[in-house]
């Protein structure tokens, strides 16, 4: 078990966008959360990164409660994340802007950096070979020179993933890894996540895809107006009424909730 | 990020002109606006660390200049302090107060925090204006000292001051680019990129933003000490917000989040301020809408539009006419290979 989620709730105002929602992420193996616009996934990842703190539950990661931790916090115990749209500094290169994934691996600071001493060369070093290790991980030492904003959406959706992997997590949180980009490059990000997997990471990641997802995941949690409806493999997901209620009956109201 | 032939030559030769500045231009009225300029070129560089590099445009600047140059000059005067411990108080102080406005103020985000410290800065300027008993209020902080002689050396000439203040110039670039230019620097960078990506790799915004904050504040304190012992009277105006909007102006206009626009910007402005002195106040109606154009068609000012032009120009020189179309080609398979993999 490497992460454990009890009963975790999260309220803006009057609104529940999350409602005692349990979840355990096994080491290893894909979870997928999904849901109609609006359920909560984003809150969740939100939540377990430290974006904001639960309004109650718990979160344990390899052991230790996090419920409370700040996101840097967080990350630096191994649990790595990527955003729907991918905030990568456009005008930088694809490699500048994956160093510093690193960053929190050393601890160089304003005197080491002033007087160039040994531990920052040797740590910058570190970084960069990192980053290169994290692009060629991904498929882009091609493009390593290029900016960010000359290369195509897909590749960009490749860089983000770099930069979660060069923070050397344990634990990778993909919100919606394939928005934006055509099935054949959808195939090719699945590739990646299966690679991800083999490497030793754990993945859980929130999509829409359905045909990715069902090929995927080892797990599958639905989430509905924050509350969790169904959960477990993809072939019981695909058959379980409330989920097909979900999606295509009862006229999933996603305007008034939160995303 | 590695400097190339071009730049570190083009440095030298920029060292190499300033250094003989004083001999060539021989009168000492150009000298002493010169020296100015670098003074606060030297603030703006502190402004450049923290609202360039780190995306918090602090609008308090002006007010920590003044604690620099008060802080120096009251030690100086009233205590009795030789000139190169007062200046080296000067900046702790100055950076003391930053470190604790910074705390408070760095809890907000954005234009608050743009807001919030504008109302620092104008507290700053009030209680140096009406402090009398510590800061002589309006009627002005006077004969602090030249800088202390340095073995031989003596700092009582325009010019000696001039290479005084242009040796803390080149300090002062030197320890921004090491710190821009290093894992520090970066993590700096990734904050002003996204704040959000930033905390999900593990940088620490608080800690980062209040480096840089202080590390801003203890330049713009430098300056304030370099300052008083050059004009050698110090008045409340100088801790004036409109001081802070002239930084600024000086940073948008070389070129923000750049090395060498504070540089570019300040020296440019000083002088060109310098030559339309007949006009007075009315110089405005020339800067106003020279300004907006600048922001509207080079928002990263001088700097960012040379990189442009020579980014286009370095793009057409990869290209020759009779390479045009096999490199064209090669580019779009790139694109396509990439978006395959």
């Amino acid at each position: 078990m490497l992460l454990q989620v009890e009963k975790l709730t999260k309220r803006f105002g009057g609104l529940v966008a999350v409602n005692e929602v349990d979840l355990t992420v096994e080491k290893g193996k894909i979870t997928a959360i999904i849901g109609p616009n609006g359920a909560g996934k984003s809150t969740f990842f939100n939540l377990i990164s430290g974006f904001f703190p639960p309004t109650s539950g718990r979160i344990r990661f390899q052991d230790q409660d996090i419920t409370r931790m700040r996101p840097d916090q967080v990350a630096r115990l191994g649990i790595a994340r990527t955003f729907q749209t991918t905030h990568l500094f456009e005008q930088a290169t694809v490699l500048d802007n994956i160093i510093v994934g690193y960053r929190l691996r050393t601890r160089s600071g304003l005197w080491d950096a002033i007087f160039r001493t040994p531990r920052l060369k040797k740590e910058e070093r570190e970084s960069r070979e990192k980053a290169y290790e994290a692009l060629e991980f991904v498929g882009l030492t091609g493009m390593a020179d290029r900016l960010v904003a000359d290369i195509p959406q897909e590749a960009k959706k490749r860089v983000a993933i770099a930069l979660a992997m060069a923070t050397q997590p344990s634990l990778v949180l993909l919100d919606e890894p394939a928005g934006g980009i055509n099935p054949e490059e959808t195939d090719g990000l699945a590739e990646l996540i299966r690679k991800m997997v083999q490497s030793g990471l754990t993945i859980c990641l929130v999509e829409h895809k359905m045909k990715m997802i069902m090929n995927l995941a080892d797990k599958i949690m639905v989430l509905n107006h924050g509350t969790k409806i169904a959960e477990g493999t993809p072939e019981e997901i695909q058959k379980n009424p409330a989920v097909i209620e979900a999606y295509l009956g009862g006229g999933a109201d996603a305007d008034n909730q939160a995303t | 990020m590695r400097i190339s032939v071009a730049k570190r030559y083009g440095t030298l030769a920029l060292l190499a002109i300033a250094i003989l500045f004083p001999l060539v231009v021989q009168r000492e009225y150009f000298i002493y606006v010169m020296t100015l300029g670098y003074i606060w070129a030297i603030s703006v560089y502190g402004m450049n660390l923290l609202a360039g590099y780190t995306g918090q445009l602090s609008l308090a600047h002006a007010g920590f200049f003044a604690i620099g140059a008060y802080a120096t000059g009251i030690l100086t005067v009233k205590a009795q302090v030789p000139f190169w411990p007062a200046l080296l108080l000067g900046c702790i102080i100055t950076a003391i107060i930053g470190f604790f406005v910074g705390l408070i103020s760095l809890r907000t985000k954005e234009h608050y925090f743009a807001i919030f410290t504008l109302c620092v800065g104008f507290i700053l300027f009030l209680l140096i204006e009406r402090w009398d008993e510590l800061t002589e209020g309006v009627r002005g902080l006077i004969g602090i000292p030249y800088p202390g002689a340095i073995g031989p050396i003596t700092f009582e000439s325009v010019t000696s001051q001039y290479y005084l203040v242009l040796f803390f110039l080149v300090l002062t670039i030197f320890v921004i680019y090491r710190i821009v230019n290093s894992l520090v620097g970066r993590s700096f960078i990734a904050i002003r990129n996204s704040e959000e990506l930033a905390q999900t790799i593990g940088i620490h915004l608080m800690k980062n933003k209040l480096l840089s904050f202080v590390i801003s504040t203890f330049f713009a304190g430098l300056a304030g000490g370099l300052y008083a012992s050059f004009v050698r009277f110090l008045g409340p105006g100088i801790g004036n917000i409109t001081v802070t909007f002239d930084m600024l102006t000086y940073l948008l206009v070389g070129g923000i989040g750049s090395m060498a626009g504070p540089l570019i910007g300040t020296l440019l402005i000083t002088w060109i301020t310098q030559s339309l002195q007949f006009l007075q106040d009315y110089r405005m109606i020339i800067f106003g809408p020279i300004l907006v154009l600048l922001i509207i068609y080079m928002p990263y000012g001088i700097v960012g539009a040379a990189r442009t032009l020579w980014a286009k120009y370095k793009l057409r020189k990869a290209l020759p006419p009779e390479m045009k179309a096999p490199a064209v080609k090669e580019s779009l398979q790139q694109v396509e290979e990439g978006s395959k993999s």
